[in-house]
């Protein structure tokens, strides 16, 4: 393919692959630990990051890591049982944007050198402008992240499916919940750079959503999120490749949005083919 | 966004003259009418939102109202026509689908789904739509600067029949979002309730956007009422209280936002986030006090 031809597209694919690998791993337990909303809000929280490090002057990725995993442990503590209460995330969350916007404006006035653009590609993503070295980072950075995430998966997993039992096992439970959030912090400043702090739940969610009506084997439902991430990354850039006017970053996002849809149609008599999280009570 | 002239407003301290001059410029009086509307409207129906635990489905409706105005824009129409069609498809999409919209596991990534393909679109939109990079912050982030009188008048209109309804139904959704089993053995039609609320909220949501833009309108819904629901456990009296610091904080930020050069969007979310902290910090002092009043109680706190 003359695709590859290009610089820039090697870029993408090399640290759009390694992104969505991390981003579908943290996905899965997200989905299920039931904590989608707490990846919402940090990929929020990456926007503000993104532009408080701009205003400032520094680069793009300290305020990134700094704020998503600032925000993730903030959660972690302010929850019970390192499961967060709706309200207080979305109370935080709306509050970390409104200070984006600030920044926003600080930005776009103050820095004689700003592009108007900034915010827009912080929100929706900019990987076809990725560098050599921003690239071999994202591969970096994602490949250490996919390996903690393997590597605390099988505890992680005990303390998702049945908290109460495992903390009774000797499970670090909570430990476990802070080191996940952080965890899904750092994912979520990395893949901000591939397809946008406000698309990233699109990453996050639907591989994972489709890997767990696909099958029941979590680890089976592990690796698939992984590649169904991956696969649909590769969708999207080939269609943002092929068709220019459309972003590489919608093609991501309606390349998963249409692989969970599909999950659907497959399955219409089997009802509900997941893992169920037994939940000992209590909210959020 | 930004207030142009933001230099030549400087605060003086004399508060008589401060505000003549403020509401001397009639797009500031209508900001002040539309944001007394709007905040009302969002306290009352996220006041239900915070009771029934679909703060999720509420982020959800606020952001694709970002699609809607782009793709209104795209086509040619009003903003206002994209912000109520895809607000209020986007609640009978999740209605319909059964148990969304709470935020647990397997229905929360679907939330979430659609969210994110949403906003894509939105971003499609956008960049099918050359040209448009500044209008795309002012659909995420608001402007009060361009509201119309007959557009306030067609907020309140709104506005009157999204109260009207939830008045209506007011009683038996209270009881359904306390407890939804009890209530649906009462015969309480839950399902039915839940969805026609859910439409009420993607209304309220397309209305408050077109002001506070599609991210902000979040903290209009959610902060208020979690405010009052923390300082008061008596649903009237929280209704009303929640209804009361929505309208102070969007006329305090609208009012801040006039006199500073930074954008509404930011003052709003900070007063209501402000309000919200003290509201809880206010609350272990005087959890904080009953225990040692009573100390009976600290076994059960």
């Amino acid at each position: 393919m003359s695709a590859f031809a290009h610089p820039f597209f090697l870029h993408a694919i090399l640290a759009g692959t390694a992104i969505a690998a991390a981003a579908g791993l943290a996905g899965y337990f997200l989905v299920l630990r039931a904590q989608v909303f707490t990846g919402d809000a940090l990929s929020h929280t990456a926007f503000t990051g993104a532009l408080a490090a701009l205003a400032i002057g520094w680069d793009l990725r300290i305020g990134l890591f700094a704020s998503t995993i600032g925000v993730a442990l903030l959660l972690g503590f302010l929850g019970r049982r390192s499961r967060v209460d709706d309200v207080a995330i979305g109370g935080v969350f709306s509050w970390i944007l409104g200070l984006g916007v600030f920044f926003l404006t600080l930005y776009t006035t103050t820095r004689s050198t700003a592009n108007g653009g900034a915010g827009v590609s912080v929100l929706f993503g900019s990987i076809f402008g990725l560098s050599t070295s921003s690239a071999w980072t994202a591969v970096i950075v994602a490949g250490v992240l996919c390996v903690a995430l393997l590597g605390i998966a099988r505890p992680l997993l005990f303390a998702s499916v049945d908290e109460s039992v495992a903390a009774a096992r000797g499970v670090p439970v909570r430990l476990l919940g802070l080191v996940f959030l952080a965890l899904v912090g750092a994912c979520a400043a990395e893949a901000t750079q591939a397809v946008g702090s406000l698309l990233l739940l699109g990453l996050l969610a639907a591989p994972a959503g489709a890997a767990q009506r696909l099958t029941d084997s979590p680890y089976r439902a592990l690796v698939l999120a992984a590649a169904l991430a991956v696969g649909e990354m590769w969708a999207g850039l080939a269609v943002g490749y092929a068709v220019p006017s459309v972003p590489p970053s919608f093609g991501v996002i309606a390349a998963g949005t249409l692989v969970y849809g599909l999950t659907f149609l497959r399955l219409p008599s089997r009802g509900r083919p997941q893992v169920r999280v037994a939940r000992a009570g209590g909210s959020g | 966004m930004l207030l142009a002239d933001a230099a030549s407003n400087p605060w003086s301290w004399n508060l008589l003259t401060d505000f003549q001059v403020m509401w001397s410029y009639p797009f500031m009086v209508n900001a002040f009418r539309a944001g007394a509307v709007i905040a009302v409207l969002a306290a009352a129906v996220g006041w239900f939102v915070v009771l029934r635990g679909q703060t999720f489905a509420a982020h959800t409706f606020s952001v694709v109202g970002f699609p809607g105005a782009s793709g209104a824009v795209l086509a040619g129409v009003a903003a206002g026509y994209g912000y109520f069609a895809f607000c209020v498809g986007a609640a009978v999409a999740i209605a319909l689908l059964p148990g969304s919209g709470k935020g647990r596991g397997e229905e929360s990534a679907l939330t979430g789904t659609i969210q994110a393909f949403l906003l894509a679109c939105g971003f499609l939109f956008v960049a099918l739509y050359k040209g448009f990079l500044g209008g795309v912050n002012s659909l995420l982030f608001g402007s009060f600067l361009g509201i119309t009188g007959s557009q306030v008048l067609l907020l309140t209109v709104v506005a009157a029949v999204v109260l009207c309804v939830l008045a209506a139904i007011g009683r038996p959704l209270l009881f359904a979002s306390v407890d939804e089993s009890v209530a649906a053995a009462r015969g309480v039609p839950v399902r039915a309730l839940a969805t026609v609320f859910l439409v009420l909220l993607g209304a309220a949501t397309a209305e408050a956007s077109q002001i506070t833009g599609s991210l902000l309108v979040f903290a209009l819904l959610v902060l208020p009422a979690a405010t009052a629901q923390v300082l008061t456990p008596r649903p009237g009296l929280s209704l009303v209280l929640a209804m009361v610091i929505g309208l102070a904080v969007t006329w305090l930020g609208l009012t801040v936002a006039y006199f500073s050069p930074y954008p509404v969007g930011f003052h709003v979310t900070t007063f209501a986030f402000g309000g919200y902290v003290l509201a809880r910090l206010v609350n272990v002092v005087r959890q904080a006090s009953l225990v040692r009043r009573a100390p009976l109680l600290r076994s059960a706190a």
